[in-house]
């Protein structure tokens, strides 16, 4: 039996909408603790990045309140007013899974029911120690989610949501490099001051890295090194090079799932030989954050490809 | 209100201390197990509906987003003599309801034959003129009834109305089913239960049994949903998953040179058989309601064409008219030459002047109902309603008698339900499911009971605060229970 077209888009969304609000919420953690509990707060600037990283600045410069993070923190969280708050997201990937209920367990349907209930009749995150509570509910039931699919029959639902989260989670960590590092303009190999330092550490602890860094690399904290941790490390699964082979190899199975091969398979492997062949010092040589607008580019062009390739409506 | 005790089906007349022979197990599982506990399980119950996310939407509240509907833990039993009784009647019923729709859709025999006032058919908003001289597959226009009852006394079933367009409350029969067993295994082990989990094979079944596809093979059959927005959306994916096919919204369905298609990632694949919980009116913008964006254009021509079933037919809605109700008992005799096995409720018809001026004159016995209404809305229960209601009904029927119909109060019977002070009993009503397929007529073993969980109150509707229980058909004596498995 054949999937619906609606089904596969639904399914593909849900993927990239659990993702975007798992990341959101990594992201404000790791902010919060940078600003709160670091012994030099780091204030405005961590929060603006962390609007910009998550594309919210406009949104949140018309509503005219001062960057901080009491604001920021709740605009990211819980407003409902713009749809990119953790709420909203959460909404949406509720909504697409209610919509192809058969096709989810009632394992993987719960954990997004709970993600969303998370948020039932919070106004307000409070202060650091309960934003902290509340984003790490969300990604503790994202965790959930993400296991619940992983027990789920690996079929062509399962390979969409996974292909979803994939496409975003790029999407995410060339993002969050860009912003970061064109914010914090390095001079030299050695991170700078105290506050660099805490700013590098904040990138990694977004996508988990923080202890798999201090494995991989025995010269200290670098830009070069975290740049390379995040663009071509393929062990690690937040990095760009993890999500490209990522996207292969979930595009290979359901080719061999449905017969359903075209453009977006063709993007998708040209795009990892590329990659194979990418040294990451020669990324920073030649402008990292050209590479990055390019990369978020092509990620969303492959985007556009999948929805046509598998006829979303 | 009433004289005496009304029937308890546990207890029987006597209260609890003399519960009825055959459920004593019951009454003493109830004395046994502490009210603490009862209660714990209950929660937990509507804590898994809840992360089901079986809720609904009370439509016209603007409050209440999402709902889960009550469930009270305590299940009403049936005797297998009793439901094979029951069985016989609503067989006979439905089998009945699908003869007149086809007769009246068709040669209109029993019009001809002056049993019905013709103009009750055929100038009723119901009757969908655009259906007629189709012929569905096999003749069957109602393969999915349900049948509301009541009960007065052991042996005393009257049949309240009859639902055949879209009967809903299926899934919460399953889902309390599934609960029970997982809460209160302990019962299945004192009774022996008949299961319902079969429900969801059968209605499959039933389905591939009306594919106008003569070619053989796998019949291709879908769901139609009008989609998550729905109140009974829950209801919906529920059956499509748990009978294996696709659940589908009118957006997927393409209707091309009188054949219906869904879209997939692969391509257009046909439709042979649709399960459609959209209503007629919404059905098909070209042939009932044009502003309808929740149809699929061109659904009605495939239908007449013969090539797509639609389950229930359109047009039944017909069939659950009060007014047309009133007559089952001339319906039943026409079509299968017998005197109907369960009586229905005695009714007088408002339009009849003689009838209207008994009810005007017993306002505040009787229960009054609108002939096209629904979900317990628009109805006066005469003894506890106030003045000011009993003399608004009594303008309303004044003005428009033919809009009404009217009942006896009738003293429901009760099952004990949990309630703050512990079990006291609580009135009834039951929603059997009968199916007929290509293979015959067959009514499942098990129901949605509903109770009204305010004391004295008869309204058990859930849109109106009723709440639900499992209802248990016991297996004959000397038979091994079925396994209870695991949905």
């Amino acid at each position: 039996m054949r999937m619906l077209s609606r089904t596969a888009a639904a399914l593909y969304w849900l993927g990239r909408y659990v993702e975007r609000a798992d990341f959101t919420a990594r992201l404000v953690e790791a902010t919060v603790r940078l600003d709160a509990l670091s012994a030099r707060p780091a204030g405005e600037a961590a929060w603006a990045s962390a609007l910009s990283v998550t594309y919210n600045e406009e949104a949140f410069a018309a509503t005219r309140q001062t960057v901080s993070q009491q604001p920021v923190a709740r605009f990211l969280t819980l407003d409902m007013t713009h749809p990119g708050s953790i709420i909203r997201c959460l909404e949406q990937a509720r909504n697409n899974a209610r919509a192809v209920r058969t096709a989810l367990t009632r394992e993987a349907w719960t954990a997004v029911n709970r993600l969303w209930l998370l948020f039932a009749h919070r106004s307000s995150p409070g202060g650091a120690a309960s934003t902290l509570n509340l984003v790490e509910g969300v990604m503790a039931e994202a965790r959930g989610f993400e296991g619940a699919v992983h027990r789920m029959m690996r079929n062509e639902a399962t390979l969409l949501i996974q292909l979803g989260a994939a496409i975003e989670r790029a999407d995410n960590t060339a993002r969050l490099l860009d912003v970061k590092y064109h914010l914090l303009l390095p001079e030299g190999e050695r991170v700078g001051g105290v506050v660099d330092r805490d700013q590098w550490t904040t990138i990694l602890q977004t996508v988990s890295a923080v202890t798999a860094y201090r494995w991989l690399y025995s010269d200290g904290l670098t830009p070069a090194n975290v740049i390379d941790l995040l663009v071509s490390r393929p062990e690690l699964p937040r990095s760009l090079a993890a999500c490209v082979e990522e996207v292969v190899e979930q595009l290979n199975s359901l080719a061999k799932r449905t017969g359903l091969q075209g453009e977006a398979d063709r993007m998708a492997r040209a795009r990892i030989a590329r990659m194979q062949k990418t040294r990451s010092h020669e990324v920073i040589v030649s402008g990292l954050h050209e590479y990055l607008e390019a990369f978020i580019r092509e990620n969303a062009m492959l985007d556009a490809a999948i929805a046509r390739q598998f006829r979303f409506i | 209100m009433g004289t005496g005790r009304a029937f308890d089906e546990i207890w029987g007349y006597g209260g609890p201390e003399s519960p009825r022979p055959e459920f004593a197990a019951l009454s003493q599982w109830v004395a046994d197990t502490p009210q603490a506990e009862l209660h714990r399980r209950q929660q937990s119950a509507e804590a898994t509906f809840r992360q089901l996310g079986i809720t609904f939407a009370v439509y016209g509240d603007s409050d209440a987003s999402e709902r889960i509907i009550p469930f009270d833990i305590v299940p009403r039993i049936f005797l297998h003599d009793e439901w094979m009784r029951l069985s016989e009647g609503l067989v006979q019923r439905v089998e009945a309801i699908n003869a007149f729709l086809q007769d009246i859709y068709g040669e209109r025999r029993i019009l001809k034959e002056g049993l019905i006032p013709p103009e009750l058919i055929l100038n009723n908003a119901q009757f969908r003129p655009e259906v007629a001289g189709i012929r569905p597959p096999h003749g069957i226009w109602a393969h999915i009834c349900g049948i509301d009852l009541v009960r007065t006394g052991p042996d005393e079933f009257w049949v309240l109305e009859d639902n055949a367009r879209t009967p809903s409350g299926v899934s919460y029969m399953l889902e309390n089913r599934e609960a029970m067993i997982r809460l209160c295994p302990e019962l299945f082990r004192s009774f022996r239960v008949a299961a319902v989990d079969s429900y969801s094979d059968m209605l499959r079944e039933t389905m591939c049994s009306v594919t106008p596809d003569a070619r053989g093979g796998q019949p291709v059959c879908v769901v139609l949903t009008p989609g998550h927005f729905n109140s009974a959306y829950y209801e919906h994916s529920f059956l499509a998953d748990t009978m294996g096919v696709e659940l589908v919204e009118p957006a997927d369905l393409i209707v091309d040179d009188d054949v219906v298609y869904m879209q997939t990632i692969a391509g257009r694949v046909k439709v042979d058989v649709i399960y459609r919980r959209i209503d007629d009116d919404f059905l098909d913008p070209l042939v009932f309601r044009p502003d309808s964006l929740l149809g699929v254009p061109g659904i009605i021509a495939a239908y007449r064409a013969g090539n797509v079933a639609l389950i229930n037919a359109p047009g039944n809605g017909i069939a659950d008219d009060k007014a047309i109700y009133s007559y089952m008992p001339e319906i039943v005799r026409f079509y299968s030459g017998a005197e109907a096995k369960l009586p229905n409720v005695e009714t007088w018809r408002c339009r009849e002047p003689q009838a209207l001026k008994y009810v005007l004159d017993h306002l505040d016995e009787v229960v009054v109902k609108l002939v096209d209404g629904s979900g317990g809305y628009g109805m006066l229960v005469g003894p506890t309603a106030s003045k000011a209601e009993i003399e608004a009904f009594r303008a309303a029927l004044i003005a428009e008698p033919h809009r009404y119909i009217a009942q006896p109060t009738l003293a429901l019977s009760t099952v004990p339900t949990m309630v703050e002070s512990g079990l006291a009993p609580r009135h009834v009503d039951f929603r059997p499911f009968v199916l007929t397929g290509a293979d015959g007529v067959r009514v499942v073993p098990g129901g949605l009971t509903r109770v009204a969980l305010k004391e004295g109150s008869l309204v058990v509707n859930s849109s109106q605060g009723g709440g639900t229980k499992d209802s248990f058909v016991l297996l004959p004596e000397g038979r091994r229970s079925q396994s209870q498995v695991q949905l």
